[in-house]
Formats: structure tokens, sequence, C-alpha cells
């Protein structure tokens, strides 16, 4: 459902080229597309609105039709747009001059302030700070347990009181207890709340008093939609907003609240949350964000993803076969584990921007589990027949069925598909050996094996 | 460094696209049914024998919804900090508008623009549009509502402003309409309902307010604490187990979830309660193995003979277009009869649900309008478009 913007723009321009010419109308059609994009992803009506009128202003001022590719260039504005919305570099938390620097967490019920918390506590230690953990959501029953539990998980030291009494209290203690056993960053998690409560929000604003943070921190689902604007005004008028962490970006949803937020607050985006585990946190990064929104991808993500599984030798050898096309399944069976060490099959998808000719590839289509059958079947070969699959035949075949526990059918789909894949990149390989390097990057895939 | 950059990306990139070929093809092709049924992992093949249909399944269409939350008296116990004390019998019409107040002031103040305004024009409908985007209705659905919409001004000869917004809550109404909204129990054997959902949406609370409501009504309510995943999610349950009167079966922090939700069925069955409601982890739709996990759940509780009727699916009202994908997938992985937005008295408006009714359509049963277990209500198309509007 969700085309990607760019190739919304290239149908536009597409009809438009073979006219030659770009009208008023014209662009105004093709930032009407622009607008339709940001709000399917999310974006806020009026924060898209004025984006949309920047990305104008300056459409008109470079003069589009000049443009050898329009497409691109529109989608280039709008990036950069985006980018410069949401802050041009990662940033990094400002740390108290007399510790400890206290933190204090905000957000709507569910939005994931616990966890966070969490989060952001491993990634102080990681950061070489001693962090504790201050449980002030006195609201939720077990919330409490939770945030002690995630300390116990982690080995971090959870602050908090047993009967329950005044979250302000107990903020207050905390600072006290910090100060004392040399815990130089203080994370408060506190009570969700729909920004209409009332007490909550005075509640929170005393904490804020009482411990005067140095950062107030937003917690924002990047699930989000147009109601993202409402809740960070509420926040910001009722106790102020210096920080915003987008939370569960591991997901599908194109983040549009992002932009809606750091328009409003004005506040940067410093972490987004990307996944289950304590450890899977990161420092926020916009023109990866940006890319997202407009579905252009993350590659750069993937890269350093990949970067972590690969050394240099090993990924110039693999290119080397890739390039004598003499990639086996014993190869194969590699690459399959390295990417799966990389994360799930369906978090990579997401950062991978469509590639010509297939166009974005459907989650959907991906069963995990798949995986081990194909694993399976690969390692009850033997060596030789891995080298050489095509001596692969009749009693083989009946054997590694067996040693897989699959049948003769899954295995010789196996080797077929596999065989088209060879194919694949033998036409990579022409491409390489005429070097033309550039060419790799985004080759035009044949269509794939159905 | 770029160079070797760019050859870590060609080497993934090579291995994402054998590993999309080999196994996303196989894939496809088990979907379209080309792969016989042999080629599923023997280890499913004679267990398949076992799960004889459920025999209460037969005449669950026809069983009278025993268990009707509608239904269930109005007067509660005094529960500090979720449940105003006895609350007085409010009209759910009226609880529907209290509680949208302030959505509708959102949604209002790009109509009363239009309102203003004595003809129709362009910027008649580019309020309109505003109007339901910030709804979070989705720029698709908008812009065919409007279509339809504009069509029809034309056609019935409208031609002021009032006119148009009556229009458009007819349309909206019957985008809503010829649902079938309840919820459905067994008459007289064990009911489960499994409650779905990603994180964070109020699953746990829902479950809460189901279950007061059916203990109030006095039915025996068992839960299962089928979210072993969340730090104390279990702990959490059986404090509202304890509030509400209701059965809590939990297993141990990290434990296959499956196995729990089996343990709380045969206690269920072995108690001859009325109703188990099953709580899961919130887990995003994206995720493969999570979502397998609850397919297995599912099948835990037919096998067990549960006699699951409802799978609800829990989605927060500030959720924008990506409650589509979620509908989408869980429907797919775990097939939801219906819909719970949860969390409608704040400012978010929850218009994603009229997309998912109108491209997937699943009937939305419940809403949460409150902190409270008598706010946890069926859902009526014409209060909440009413609301929204008055």
């Amino acid at each position: 459902m969700f085309d990607s913007l760019s190739d919304r723009l290239q149908g536009i321009f597409g009809r438009l080229r073979s006219r030659g010419r770009l009208s008023e109308k014209d662009v105004d059609a093709v930032l009407r597309e622009v607008r339709v994009a940001l709000l399917e992803a999310d974006v806020n009506f009026k924060v898209a609105k004025s984006l949309v009128a920047r990305v104008k202003d300056r459409a008109v001022g470079e003069d589009l039709s000049k443009s050898l590719d329009p497409a691109q260039q529109v989608i280039k504005i709008v990036h950069e747009e985006l980018i410069n919305t949401l802050g041009t570099s990662a940033v990094k938390l400002k740390m108290a001059s007399h510790p400890p620097t206290r933190l204090l967490l905000a957000g709507l019920q569910g939005s994931g302030k616990t966890t966070t918390a969490g989060k952001l506590a491993v990634f102080m230690r990681k950061a070489g700070h001693r962090p504790l953990l201050v449980a002030c959501d006195l609201q939720r029953p077990a919330a409490i347990e939770q945030l002690r539990t995630i300390g116990r998980q982690v080995d971090i030291p959870v602050y908090s009181i047993d009967p329950p009494g005044d979250p302000v209290q107990v903020a207050r203690d905390a600072l006290e207890h910090a100060r004392n056993m040399g815990n130089d960053v203080m994370i408060v998690d506190t009570a969700g709340r729909l920004a209409i409560d009332e007490a909550l929000m005075t509640e929170m604003a005393e904490i804020r008093q009482a411990i005067d943070p140095e950062a107030v921190l937003l917690v924002v689902d990047a699930m989000t939609g147009q109601d993202a604007v409402g809740v960070a005004e509420e926040f910001v008028t009722r106790v102020g907003v210096d920080g915003v962490i987008l939370s569960k970006l591991d997901g599908d949803a194109r983040g549009g609240a992002a932009i809606s937020v750091r328009e409003v607050t004005g506040a940067p985006i410093y972490f987004a949350g990307l996944g289950e585990k304590l450890g899977e946190f990161d420092v926020f990064h916009p023109d990866r964000m940006a890319g997202r929104i407009l579905g252009m991808g993350d590659v750069l993500t993937l890269i350093e993803k990949a970067e972590q599984e690969f050394d240099v030798e090993q990924a110039k050898a693999m290119e080397e076969k890739i390039r004598k096309a003499a990639f086996d399944l014993e190869d194969f069976l590699g690459q399959l584990q390295k990417v799966k060490k990389m994360g799930s099959m369906t978090q990579l998808l997401g950062m991978l921007p469509g590639i010509p000719g297939i166009g974005k590839i459907n989650a959907d289509d991906f069963d995990e589990a798949e995986f081990g059958k194909v694993e399976a079947i690969i390692r009850s070969m033997t060596a030789e027949e891995r080298r050489k699959p095509a001596i692969i035949k009749g009693s083989r075949r009946r054997r590694i069925a067996k040693g897989s526990g699959t049948t003769p059918a899954d295995v010789n789909m196996l080797l077929r598909q596999f065989g088209e894949v060879q194919k694949m990149m033998k036409q990579f390989a022409g491409v390489g050996r005429k070097g033309k390097r550039r060419r790799m990057m985004m080759p035009d895939f044949p269509a794939l094996p159905e | 460094m770029t160079e070797l950059l760019l050859i870590a990306f060609v080497v993934v990139l090579v291995g994402m696209v054998a590993a999309i070929a080999i196994v996303g093809s196989r894939r496809r092709a088990r979907r379209r049914g080309q792969v016989s049924r042999s080629s599923a992992p023997p280890l499913q093949a004679p267990a398949v024998p076992k799960v004889a249909p459920p025999p209460q399944s037969a005449p669950l269409a026809e069983a009278p919804p025993a268990i009707e939350p509608a239904e269930a008296p109005p007067v509660e116990r005094v529960e500090p900090a979720e449940a105003p004390p006895v609350e007085e019998e409010i009209s759910p019409k009226k609880r529907f508008r209290d509680r949208l107040a302030r959505a509708r002031g959102t949604f209002s103040s790009a109509l009363s623009s239009m309102l203003s305004r004595k003809a129709i024009d362009e910027e008649t409908w580019e309020d309109l549009e505003e109007a339901l985007v910030r709804c979070d209705v989705g720029i698709d659905l908008t812009q065919q509502i409007l279509q339809d919409l504009e069509a029809r001004a034309k056609a019935e000869g409208v031609k002021d402003p009032d006119g148009i917004i009556t229009l458009l809550k007819d349309e909206l109404e019957s985008l809503l309409a010829g649902q079938d909204r309840s919820l459905v129990a067994n008459g007289d054997s064990l009911t489960t309902w499994l409650m779905v959902g990603v994180n964070g949406v109020g699953k746990t609370t829902t479950i809460a307010k189901l279950a007061k409501r059916n203990v109030d009504a006095g039915k025996s309510v068992v839960l299962a604490a089928g979210d072993t995943f969340r730090a104390a999610a279990a702990e959490q349950l059986q404090v509202w187990g304890e509030r509400t009167g209701a059965e809590v079966i939990r297993g141990q922090e990290g434990a296959d979830p499956a196995s729990v939700v089996y343990d709380a069925t045969d206690a269920a069955r072995a108690r001859h309660a009325d109703l188990l409601i099953v709580d899961t982890a919130g887990r995003l739709h994206t995720k493969v193995n999570l979502m397998e996990e609850l397919k297995k759940v599912r099948r835990v509780i037919e096998k067990a003979g549960g006699g699951l009727t409802e799978t609800l699916l829990v989605i927060d009202a500030t959720t924008g277009q990506n409650g589509l994908s979620q509908a989408r997938q869980f429907s797919e992985a775990v097939d939801v009869t219906g819909i719970v937005l949860t969390k409608l008295d704040g400012s978010a408006r929850g218009g994603i649900v009229v997309a998912v009714e109108r491209e997937l359509g699943i009937p939305v049963k419940l809403v949460g309008l409150g902190e409270g277990a008598s706010d946890l209500m069926e859902f009526e198309p014409r209060y909440f478009v009413d609301a929204l509007f008055e």
C-alpha cells in the first residue's frame, strides 16, 4: 500500500517528460504527491502543510525543469527539508556539572517509558556512567516490579519504595540516594498518562520542580498518528520537554510522528528504541529517519550491521567468488548465517530500498522458519555436493531429504532456485568485469524465480 | 573506506537477495498451494488428525452471547485510582459524547471554519479533508470519502455546509454499518477469548475490565497470564485478578506462553469456568518469530478444548496509519474476530479503525473510554460519529 514517494514521483515525471516542460500546475501535482506521502507516513497535517510550502519555495527557486532528473531533485529537496526539521546530526545529552545528571522520562500510557528507562540506563553504562533507575510510576499495577526486574536483568540499581508513597518524595529521596551511592546519572520513570489528565500532569510538574532535571525526555511511540502533535503540545506547556526518545522504531511504522513532535517541541530527538531487548537502543540519526519516512530504506544502518558481521578479508573473498561466479552452496550457507546474525529478515528487509524491477520486497512473503529448513537441507549434503549441486540425483536427493527431514521435492526446489541465483550472479559478474563498480550497487535484477 | 563499504554492501545484498529468492519463493509457492502438504515439517504431520474440531464449534453461532459486557450491572466496587466509586447509569450515548469531548474539539475546529462560510467551495473540501486526516482516517480513505461526498452533494443538490456535514455523517455511518459487533460466547461450556496486540496498547487493562464485568455478571472467570516476556506482566495481571475476583493462572517468567495457556485452559475446564481470557505479550506485527509464537498459542487453546470464540486485537486510539498494517498482520496470523479500540478518552480520535473496518472488514467490538470497568463499552458507530460532530 505504501508506494515509496520516489515511485510516485517517477510516475508523474515520466508523464511530464514526454511533454518536455514543467508548468506551475505540474509542480502542484508533484507537491500533492509529496503531501500525500507525508500524511501516509503520519506526519501531522499542519506540519506536512508547512513542509510542503517550504519544498515548493525551493522547488520553484531551483527551477526543476532544468534538472536532469526532476523526480530525484524533488526527493532530494524533501529529504533535505525533513532532515532540517529533524535536526541535521545526532545530538548528545548534556551532563550535569554537578552529578548526578537527572533525566526525567515522560509520556503517554503504553509509549514504552519503563522499557526505555532500562534501555537508557544500559546505554549510559556503556558510555561509562553509573546509572540509577528510579521507579516513580505508582499508577500502573506492578510497574515498580517491572522496573526492578529490568534492573536485575541488566544489573543496574533501582531505587523504589515499598509500599509506594508520594512519587514526588520518592524522586527527592532518590536524588539523595544517588549522591550517596555515587551514581552520576539518575533516570526517573514516571506514570503514563493521557495528555488530558490534570492530576498526573500536575504531579509530573511537581517531580520536575523537586529534582530540577537536566532534561525531561518525552517518550513517543513511533506508531503514533496525528495526535502526536497534541500530546507533545500538552507536555510542553504543562511540564516542558527538553528532548525526545522515539520508541518501537523496529516495526514497520514510517514514524512521521518524529517530524511532528520535533517541529512542535523544537527539542532534539536523542534516542530511538529498536527492539525488544534492552540493548536494542541507539542514538537517533535524523538522516536515516528522513529516508525512512520517505520509504527510501535505511541502507546506512544495514551497512553498519553488515560491518559488524563481515571483516574486510571475508568480504573481499566473497566478492571475488561472486565475480568469478564460483558462489556455491557452502558459501550460501555461510552468508545465510551471517545475515541471520544481523537481525531478523523482516527488519533487514525494512531497511532495504526497493530494488529496481522488483520494488520493495514485501516482508509478508517471508517466513523466518523457512531458513531453518533451507539450512537443514544444505547441512545434509556432503562437501562435494555443496560445491557441485549438479551431481545430486535420485539417491543422493533421497538421502538429503531424509537427513534434513524434508522431501525430495523440497530438495529439488532448493536446487532449482539456487541455480537461478547462480545465473543472477553471473550477470553481476559480467557487469563487474566491465569495471563499472557503480552498476554493481544497484544492478537491474532479473525477475525473481517464482 | 567507502570502497570497503561498497563491497560489504554488495556481499550482504547478494546474500539477502539469494535468501529472498530461495526462502521467499518457497513461501509464496506454499501459499499458492503448489507445495504439497507432505513438505510440511514431519513433526506436525501426525499431530494433525489429533486436532479434532472443538465439539462446541457447531452451536457457537446460535448460542446466545451468555457473556455480554453491555448487560453487566453498572454497580462497581470502590477501586482506588481506576474506577470511580459507584457510577451512575450513564447512557452509552452520553458517555461517548463526554469522553470524546477532547477529540471533538480538534475535529470540529476544522469544521467550524468550514461552517462559517456560506457556500461550498474549494476550501470547504480542504477543511473536511483536514478534519478527517487529523482523525487518523488516512489520506487515501479520506479522499475516497470526499469524492463520494462530492458526487452525492451534486446528485442531491446539497449546497450549504450544514447539509454537507449531514451527508458526511451519513457517509461515515454507512462505512461502519452492517457489522456484527457482539462478543460471541459458548452457551454451556467454556468460552475463551484471546487478546493480542502490539506493545503498550492496553491489553492487560482491557482484560481486567472484561474480567470485572463478567465477574459482576455472575460468571466465573479465569485469566491466563500468557505474557511471559515483559518483566512483571504476570504480577500486573495478578493484581487485577485479585481486584476483580478472577483467578489468574501463571507460569514462570520466560516460560513458553503456549504451555502456560495450555495449563490455564486445562485449569479453566477443570473448574468449570465460564470464561477464560488469555493475555499475550505485546509484539510488533513485523516480528515473524513472535507471530509464530502467537499462532501456537491459538492452536494450543483449540487443542486443549478452550472453545475459542473471539480473538480480539487491541489497538491504541493514538495509532496512526500503522494500525492498518497491525490489523492485517495479526489477522493473517491468528484470524482476528474483532478490534478493541483503547484510550479513546485521550485527545486521539482513532479514525484508523474506519480504515481497518473498511479495508479488512474486521469489526470494532469494544472501545475504551476511560479507566473504569464500565468505560469499556460496545462500539456503537452512530454514537461514535455523532460524538465527533456534536
